[in-house]
């Protein structure tokens, strides 16, 4: 079946090729940063979506804006894996690659296994580019890649005639090469287009030459698959077994940015949201900033400081404060979240965490500031730590820490991280109305007899009051100086002090008695050994226990959402195991916490590449520690 | 409750802000805290002034806001019977936007100092003056470190001898006033802590005035650079040091001339239209007359004060224009969004289902 005008995106599948059934496949889309790659990896993650299988996704790109065109230091990529079955991680090694131009190549050929599939646009593989590249000779002629499945299609001159009609510039048909490489791809593997083809001609409603020279593109490539005899196969990867609903894919950024709405919703409470543009948090301000309809306030500030006193501000006023960053903001951020803990009022920090230290590595991932999180401010500071697990996970890790925020007075540090933030998933929706309600429980008059005292504490919670402004009758001053216990006057009193940072503490160590009991994943109840992760780590260790398993391994994996306070009957949980190994991607910042909290002789295995990490380095480690743990 | 229509002068800064149901006094805006100011200190007479002064606003004192932040002056919040926050250093214009943009009801105050303000907190300041956050800010400058025992401020002159700087400071001194009209603030004045009349005055405009409104308060610290503005008190020296602007007089001062008024005054001169202190005006020199919509010439008159301690040192507005607030354009962005009439529950909904989605049965 060659795809046409009239079919108009509603395919079937290839008739005279061979179909082959794949359970799971991994393909990355790389090319030069203004090759539309994020985009390309994108609509393929739509139209994969929309077929049922469940999939992660994994963008990789430069943090310079345009770095020089056709350099290693320019390639950015795209990596989406999917399966018919669950999928934990957007996979280690690409199944196929598909390659715009020689640096592509280059810069990810590495990460390919012998048999894997590189389908290459041929057309700049001549001497300035392959030079540009860091290629000797043609990597296409000289037997280097002879290991691989390699594709060499002309993509550029291909597109360029598929495009001859519309009239465009040479260098505007050639940037439609994009579609051409998607078309390819997705009649590889049976992904519906016609999800991409109302996109291009929404997006480009209004330059009808770009929309149908795109679309004419995305055709050409998907024709090239059907009638060349190049691609003996394509592939079936059936749909995954998920549960029913309403599904979205969704990026941990945008989840969050929704947790944060929704935690508005189900408060009643304004958002405002302070922040300073910053990798790889700024998509949160963005997303939130087009939400003024449904309550919620932006504010970018001049500075991160003044990003989250501004939102310190706003949560005194009533609001529900936020403010977004990543490390190098968080440091800055620190006095203000000490004053905060002082005033004990909510107040939402959130750390989408990126490699450091200081600008470190703006577009990659780390877990590396979870101590700053604990730690990092003057006196003794606690502060609630929530991370969430999955990108879509972020809208519940962000209603969690606004719960926590609201109901203990305090404030919250929500860690994303920069694999979560632009990694997507698919989403099973959940039902508005069975979202947790926050109660703010505003003051509104006297709370001891006839006088109203700002520190006199919930007993359950030991959450003080929240007195706004305009309430009458409760006028009171707060600050940064030490408070008297239940008066909040000025109090240098040594006893009192004491007291005053003790109950502080047992009151953030208090939220623990209102979590969910521990999940442990151990399938057949009696392993040995006890995998504990945080934060994004959780798709790749359940990757590998997954494998571990399969191979005959037992072993247990528990994640954490809170890291302050650790979570009830963990330290039970720790000392029921022969071996407790903490897989992290920093140098075992949780081990030393678990080790210093519950004596434990904690294992770390970490990595700080910048990259998740690989489930068959992560199995490969774990089975060190199984061995070990057996013999 | 009534709230005052912005249109209503004289307080259009205070649009939105509760009325107070009966008159009020001073007493009601004194806290039960003791102050603990050193004895002489500026900083009372300007805590007393604000007390006298609050009432005549009419305003519900629970709508009224006072955010401070590290200094001896930044104390000021805990002796006003008003809620308050006493925050950390340099912060409270940042806090203080916060609140503003989300609460329009409240009469936000922030009370800062030289060290506060212009030092670590200088990037705060600007950028409250230039977005126009609708707050008062009283800026108290003694021109030294207090609370840490004197060392030289960002105020503090050349050669200033202190603790930190035992050879004399080597550190060229900030003008607030030349800042904030450089930061594009709508209104910016400067008066003295013992000039209880002038203060009162001043205080009254800048409530008034709707938007961020700087007032740089010039305060003695007896304990760390006692008088700093003797000149400016002195029986002697006041009438040649202090120079009154007022809005459509001509800027006059020293010993009374013929006509009653000041003998010196600030002349343009007809060819270079630059400014120039005259010690005896004659009748064909061109006196300025001030005009606070005129920022060009507001930012000449500051500078007169900037030779140094005895130069004529001028008070009273010296900018005063309209602009849109950055928390009223917030909030009517917001409104037009649908803020206020979506059904947030409904809206989030929407939010949620509104990616591509697609079900599995
Ligand atoms: S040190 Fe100076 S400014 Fe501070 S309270 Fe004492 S006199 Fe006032």
């Amino acid at each position: 079946m060659t795809l046409t005008e009239s079919t108009d995106g509603d395919l079937g599948e290839a008739a005279r090729t061979a179909v082959v059934d794949v359970a799971d496949v991994v393909v990355r889309f790389a090319g030069d940063s203004g090759d539309g790659m994020q985009l390309t990896g994108g609509r393929f993650t739509q139209e994969t979506a929309r077929l049922g299988n469940d999939l992660a996704t994994l963008p990789n790109f430069p943090a310079e804006i345009r770095a020089p065109q056709g350099t290693l230091a320019g390639v950015s990529s795209f990596q989406i894996h999917f399966a018919g079955r669950q999928v934990r991680t957007p996979g280690d090694s690409p199944d196929v690659l598909v390659a715009m131009n020689p640096a592509a190549l280059r810069a990810n050929v590495g990460d390919l296994r012998p048999g894997a599939t590189v389908i290459v646009d041929s057309h700049d593989f001549t001497g300035r580019s392959l030079a540009k590249a860091g290629y000797a000779t043609d990597p296409l002629d000289d037997g280097t890649l002879g290991h691989l499945d390699v594709q060499a299609v002309d993509m550029t001159a291909l597109t360029v005639e598929a495009v001859r009609p519309f009239g465009l510039s040479r260098k505007d048909a050639a940037r439609t090469k994009n579609m051409f490489a998607l078309g390819l791809v997705s009649w590889m593997y049976g992904r519906p287009v016609d999800g991409t083809v109302a996109f291009v001609k929404q997006r480009f409603a209004r330059t009808p030459e770009l929309r149908d020279a795109n679309v004419a593109a995305l055709r050409a490539g998907w024709n090239y698959g059907e009638t060349t005899e190049a691609f003996a196969v394509t592939y079936r990867v059936k749909p995954a077994a998920t549960p029913p609903g309403t599904y979205r894919t969704i990026t941990g950024n945008t989840a969050l940015s929704y947790g944060l709405v929704a935690a508005g919703v189900r408060s009643g409470l304004t958002v405002f949201a302070g922040a300073y543009p910053i990798t790889p948090a700024s998509d949160i301000l963005h997303e939130l900033s087009k939400h003024k309809a449904l309550g919620v306030t932006t504010v970018q500030a001049e500075d991160e400081i003044a990003a989250v006193g501004a939102a310190l501000g706003a949560s005194y006023g009533g609001a529900l404060g936020v403010t977004t960053t990543s490390g190098p903001g968080l440091a800055l951020k620190a006095e203000t979240i000490g004053l905060a803990v002082m005033l004990e009022l909510p107040l939402v920090v959130v750390d989408v965490q990126r490699g450091g230290p200081s600008t470190g590595l703006p577009t990659k991932t780390e877990q590396a500031d979870l101590l700053q999180a604990l730690h990092g401010r003057n006196g003794e500071a606690p502060v609630p730590v929530v991370a969430p697990r999955s990108p879509a996970d972020c809208f519940d890790a962000a209603l969690e820490a606004a719960r926590i925020a609201v109901t203990y007075r305090t404030p919250v540090l929500l860690l994303s991280d920069g694999y979560l933030a632009n990694g997507s998933e698919p989403w099973l929706l959940p039902a508005t109305e069975a979202l947790p309600v926050i109660d703010p429980a505003f003051a509104d008059g006297p709370n001891d007899g006839v006088s109203f005292l700002p520190y006199l504490r919930d007993p359950g919670t030991l959450a003080r009051p929240w007195a706004v402004p305009g309430t009458p009758g409760l006028e009171h001053r707060i600050g940064g100086l030490e408070k008297a216990d239940r008066t909040g006057d000025i109090s240098y009193d040594p006893a009192n002090h004491d007291f005053m940072v003790r109950t502080r503490q047992a009151k953030v160590e208090r939220i623990a008695a209102s979590l969910p009991p521990l999940e442990v994943d151990d399938p057949s109840g009696d392993a040995t050994v006890l995998v504990v992760g945080w934060g994004s780590t959780y798709g790749p260790i359940g990757g590998a226990c997954q494998r571990l398993r399969e191979e005959g391994w037992r072993v247990a994996h528990v994640h954490l959402r809170h890291l302050n306070p650790l979570p009830p009957g963990l330290g039970e949980l720790l000392h029921r195991y022969d071996r407790v190994v903490v897989p992290e991607m920093n140098l075992g910042q949780l081990s030393r916490l678990l080790r210093a909290e519950h004596l434990i002789d904690a294992r770390s295995v970490t990595s700080v590449r910048g990259l998740p990490f690989a489930t068959e380095e992560l199995a490969g480690e774990l089975e060190h520690h199984l061995r070990e743990a057996c013999s | 409750m009534t709230t005052h229509a912005q249109q209503d002068l004289p307080f259009p800064g205070l649009a939105g802000v509760p009325e107070a149901d009966a008159p009020q006094t001073r007493k009601d805006f004194a806290s039960d805290q003791e102050v603990r100011w050193c004895p002489g200190c500026g900083d009372y007479a300007v805590l007393a002034a604000v007390q006298g002064f609050l009432p005549q606003l009419g305003l519900r004192k629970e709508n009224i806001v006072f955010v401070s932040g590290i200094g001896c002056s930044s104390r000021f919040p805990y002796y006003l019977d008003t809620y308050g926050m006493h925050s950390i250093h340099g912060r409270a214009p940042a806090i203080a936007t916060g609140l503003a943009v989300t609460r329009p009801d409240l009469s936000v105050w922030v009370v800062t100092g030289d060290g506060d303000a212009l030092s670590i907190g200088g990037n705060h300041l600007v950028h409250a003056l230039r977005r126009n956050v609708n707050v008062t800010i009283l800026l108290f400058n003694n021109r030294v470190y207090g609370l840490t025992k004197g060392q030289y401020s960002p105020t503090s002159e050349l050669g200033k001898v202190t603790k930190s700087t035992p050879f004399g400071s080597v550190d060229a001194p900030l003008d607030p006033v030349r800042l904030a009209l450089g930061a594009e603030a709508t209104f910016v004045a400067r008066t003295i802590d013992s000039d209880r009349q002038h203060l009162t005055e001043v205080l009254t405009a800048a409530a008034a005035h709707r938007g961020a409104a700087l007032v740089e308060i010039l305060q003695n610290c007896p304990v760390f650079n006692d008088g700093a503005f003797d000149a400016l008190k002195s029986k002697d020296s006041a009438a040649d040091s202090i120079v009154r602007l007022v809005e459509g007089a001509p800027v006059r001062f020293g010993a009374p001339g013929e006509d009653g008024l000041g003998a010196r005054a600030v002349v343009r001169e007809p060819a270079s239209g630059m400014l120039r202190v005259v010690d005896q005006v004659a009748a064909d020199d061109e006196v300025v007359v001030h005009d606070p919509q005129d920022v060009a010439t507001a930012f000449a008159l500051a500078g007169m004060s900037a030779s140094g301690a005895a130069a004529p040192t001028p008070v009273g507005i010296f900018r005063q224009v309209q602009r849109p607030t950055y928390d009223d354009l917030v909030r009517e962005q917001s409104r037009q969004a649908g803020w206020g009439e979506t059904d947030r529950e409904a809206g989030l909904e929407d939010l949620l289902h509104g990616g591509d989605t697609w079900s599995v049965a």
